[in-house]
């Protein structure tokens, strides 16, 4: 079923949370929600359910207004942050909570309950934890306990609070393949919320980046990391070497170095992006470039990281360069040692009245 | 008022991780000498006033205590007190789940007005409690002659003993509640609503399980108050024996009288009511630490 | 209008049990009550004022309140002691010490007034050894003062109690670590932090002491100009048939009171903001 949002309005007291946003979620993809906390993502995700009012606009679900529905009538999943399992019910009787409270007419028998739920407890993997407690399970059973609760219902859609949020590194990892793996397997329309950039990169078929209530942008994993939109995505995907200048002939006058490398063209005062790994390393010291001093060398792995101190006219800035371990250039870094930085690949976008990037 | 100290409260004893750091103990004498003072004052002012009463009870004997509580005078206090508890605990139930309820479930204005009308009747004085049931409802009254008309009385009567008891306890549900939902959050009667559940349901099935001790402890202590509330039924009773008296009053009675024997008999049965209520209190911390551990 | 405050609630029943409780409120506590101050206000000002301060009633508050100051002030220190040696230590019968805390709570007020003058009384088991030193607690000033000691006692140690229980350990680690003695310690680092609680403790005490009524008039003798406290003044005016000097009298109790309310939720308030955590 698709989703959409329309020029939805929420705030607060004073605050602002979802600022006249507009959102279209086509059915059957897993779409993440992407941003800082404080950026309105749960807000959206709450409305979408209709457990928050918006001020104004509309949600429309399969074409329809659902503005003036009932949460209890949307069919929505939703999936609690910290997961809201009932903690008198057994796992079973969680799962079952939602068929039982069905008006009489459509409520299944118990025997039809009992397939249905061992059915659904059989799909998250955890058919033997029917008659534990919720207090009696690690965070990631609570967490797909949570998930096949909502599934029971027959949603139409499946909405995620930080789904992962509460976990720790490795569950969370595999929690996120197997997501992943359900949805490929059951193609239900689902939205999950998230500040973790590499969650959504990795889960998602569809990102959605926002600030301070609004799309900064929408696109695949691969089109958001390669052609952010904004500063604020670039910023907030991944590590970016942040540069201030003016667009010139050459490329970027950064103070008396010019930054060259593919430039977009842009007029004016200009910031640009380089990710550490696109930075090259240029040892002669008189050679074009921004002037930095290296400050550490640390190989972790086939990556070597170096941290580099700005110089001259960008004294006081803090640089990273990523390189390969196995790079012959490696071995003749040595902190102390002053060099140029010159970018392969630059993002460059018109100065923003706020530096709001990372 | 009282609330912030009648709540349940679930603790776990660190006392004997403390005792053996270093960091977080004192010199033997000093621990010896707070232990000495602390329990000394304990003794004198809360056990020997408990014990004293037992003591006294018996003083002439079982017969004689048998008699004091078998005495009908005695019997209807009894009667009379049970009426009250019967009434007002029920209603104070009602009205603390119904108050505890919009308080923590909605976002309204002037909700810690509110909360601090719901803890009025605590730092209202017992006396003032009566007093105003008789501004409004006795022969110089509001409703006085309307009443005298009719031929209803509120005032040195039964209701007015009834309307006092429900006064005096209005808080203490409603007290024990707000706390507890307060910290439960409203995600799963969110998650209960996502799913279908309507109306009752969504408080029969998800939150009444989560609070029923807590509802229980409040039910206790209102109750024992009710049955124990001495200044603003004073007031408004009349002390007719054997038709206004509740238990409480029987026992000033009989102690004005001098009959002291009999006074601390009956007083003895509002003690044992007194040391019931701790117990479930007790059981009940102890039922609720059993659920958190098992959370942890 | 927002279309928020049009639409019904997630949950249910916001309407109903809103309703219902400024019903129940407004009829059984908030009515009654201003019939008080409606009452009293109809009172001609120098009748109001003569009953207000009369020699007896103007008795009556330096004993309610003093002693009420006195007893919380006592119930402070011995108040946390115990608390202290409830959190802090083991002994046995720790358990039922720390049930019986609540007595006064329980324990209805008869029966404690009862109970504590059958104790200090000059032949009591407290009173025969008290007398010949020349101390009378029982029916004079000194027995309202136990009998709100009695009473108050509770309030301090159960507001101290879970403060102390919370502190973080790592607070008194961190302050040894650095060279503080056991003392210091205490003075500078635990004290501080348990301020708002005893002093929201002591306010709870003492507001409760100021209303007593039933643990206080067996014990109390009262004596008038001595020991008779301030609702007992409002009974005698009204066993007297006095309603306009007993209400105006109970206007004047419950203006203090609500005056002790609006301190205790602001202490309340600052304990709630210092440690986040609700009192």
């Amino acid at each position: 079923m698709s989703i959409q949002v329309q020029n939805i309005q929420k705030a607060f007291g004073s605050f602002i949370a979802l600022d006249n946003l507009s959102l279209d979620f086509p059915a059957g993809e897993l779409v993440a929600l992407l941003g800082p906390s404080g950026c309105g993502k749960t807000t959206l995700l709450r409305v979408i359910a209709g457990l928050e009012q918006a001020d104004s606009g509309r949600v429309l679900l399969d074409g329809e207004d659902a503005s003036d529905t009932h949460v209890r009538e949307r069919q929505v999943g939703f999936v609690f942050q910290h997961y809201a399992l009932f903690r008198h019910m057994t796992v079973f009787d969680n799962v079952a909570f939602g068929l039982r409270m069905k008006p009489r007419g459509q409520r299944p028998s118990e025997a039809e309950i009992k397939r249905k739920v061992h059915e659904l407890l059989n799909l998250v993997q955890l058919d033997w934890l029917a008659d534990r407690f919720p207090a009696q399970l690690s965070g990631g059973q609570r967490q797909r306990i949570a998930l096949a609760r909502a599934l029971a219902v027959e949603p139409r859609v499946l909405l995620l609070d930080e789904p992962f949020g509460a976990l720790d590194a490795k569950v969370r990892k595999e929690l996120r393949r197997w997501l992943r793996r359900l949805h490929d397997e059951l193609h239900i329309t689902s939205i999950f919320v998230t500040h973790d950039q590499e969650e959504a990169l990795e889960v998602a078929d569809r990102v959605v980046l926002m600030n301070h209530g609004r799309v900064e942008q929408i696109g695949s994993p691969a089109d958001v990391y390669h052609q952010p939109a904004t500063p604020f995505v670039y910023g907030f995907l991944g590590a970016a070497n942040r540069f201030e200048g003016s667009s010139s002939a050459g490329g970027i006058a950064v103070g008396a170095s010019t930054l060259t490398g593919d430039a977009q063209p842009e007029h004016g005062k200009v910031v640009a992006f380089v990710r550490p790994h696109e930075l090259d390393i240029i040892l002669q010291p008189d050679a074009s470039g921004i002037p930095a001093r290296i400050s550490r060398v640390l190989t972790l792995g086939a990556l070597t990281r170096v941290e580099l101190e700005g110089q001259a006219d960008v004294a006081g800035q803090h640089f990273d360069v990523e390189l390969h371990a196995a790079n012959p250039l490696v071995a003749q870094l040595a902190a102390g040692q002053t060099v140029r930085l010159q970018p392969r690949q630059v993002r460059v976008f018109a100065q923003p009245d706020t530096a709001g990037a990372a | 008022m009282a609330g912030a100290v009648s709540s349940l409260s679930v603790q776990h004893d660190k006392a004997g991780l403390l005792e053996s750091r270093q960091a977080t103990r004192e010199a033997p004498w000093v621990k010896a000498a707070i232990l000495t003072v602390a329990l000394s004052f304990f003794a004198i002012f809360l056990l020997l006033p408990l014990v004293v009463v037992f003591v006294e009870a018996l003083a002439q004997g079982w017969e004689t205590y048998l008699t004091a509580l078998v005495e009908p005078d005695a019997l209807s206090a009894v009667k009379l007190t049970l009426l009250a508890a019967v009434i007002s605990v029920p209603l104070n139930l009602v009205f603390g789940v119904a108050a505890a309820w919009a308080i923590t479930r909605f976002d309204f204005r002037g909700k810690p007005l509110l909360i601090t009308l719901i803890d009025l009747p605590f730092s209202v004085s017992p006396v003032v409690a009566g007093l105003i049931y008789v501004l409004v409802f006795s022969s110089h009254g509001w409703f006085g002659p309307w009443l005298a008309e009719h031929d209803i009385k509120v005032i040195f009567a039964v209701p007015g003993i009834v309307l006092a008891t429900i006064f005096v306890t209005v808080p203490f549900v409603a007290r024990e509640l707000i706390p507890l939902l307060q910290a439960q959050g409203r995600e799963e009667e969110e998650a209960a609503v996502v799913l279908g559940a309507r109306g009752w349901q969504v408080f029969w099935y998800v939150t009444l399980p989560n609070v029923r001790w807590a509802l229980l402890y409040g039910v206790i202590l209102s109750n024992a108050r009710a049955m124990g509330e001495f200044g603003a039924v004073s007031v408004v009773s009349g002390h007719i024996r054997g038709e206004t008296n509740t238990l409480p009053l029987h026992v000033e009675i009989l102690y004005n009288e001098y009959n002291f024997a009999a006074a601390f008999a009956v007083a003895s049965l509002l003690a044992l009511l007194a040391l019931v209520t701790l117990a479930v209190k007790s059981w009940v911390e102890w039922r609720a630490s059993q659920t958190v551990a098992v959370e942890d | 209008m927002s279309r928020a405050a049009t639409l019904p609630r997630v949950l249910p029943g916001f309407g109903l049990s809103l309703g219902y409780t400024l019903s129940y409120l407004s009829l059984i506590v908030l009515i009654p009550l201003s019939a008080v101050f409606i009452r009293a206000s109809e009172l001609p000002l120098d009748a109001f004022w003569h009953a207000v301060t009369a020699p007896r009633v103007l008795a009556s508050y330096r004993l309610s309140f003093g002693m009420a100051l006195l007893a919380a002030a006592i119930n402070t220190v011995f108040g946390l002691l115990l608390a202290w040696a409830l959190v802090r230590y083991r002994f046995p019968g720790k358990k039922l010490v720390d049930a019986l805390v609540d007595l006064p709570f329980a324990l209805p007020t008869a029966v404690a007034g009862i109970a504590l003058t059958a104790l200090y009384a000059g032949n009591g088991w407290l009173g025969q050894y008290l007398e010949p030193l020349g101390i009378k607690v029982a029916f004079g000033p000194l027995g309202v003062l136990v009998a709100l000691v009695f009473i108050g006692l509770p309030f301090v140690v159960r507001t101290v109690q879970p403060v102390l229980e919370d502190m973080e350990t790592e607070l008194e680690e961190a302050a040894t670590s650095l060279g503080a003695h056991r003392w210091q310690t205490f003075r500078h680092v635990i004290l501080p932090v348990l301020q708002p609680a005893l002093m929201t403790g002591f306010a709870l005490a003492f507001a409760r002491g100021v209303g007593e009524y039933g643990s206080v008039i067996f014990i109390a003798g009262n004596i008038p100009m001595v020991s008779e406290i301030t609702p007992l003044m409002i009974i005698s005016k009204l066993e007297q048939y006095d309603y306009a000097g007993a209400t105006a009298i109970a206007s004047v109790m419950l203006v203090a009171s609500f005056l002790l309310l609006l301190a205790i939720n602001g202490l309340q308030a600052w304990q709630a903001r210092r440690h986040g955590r609700s009192a």
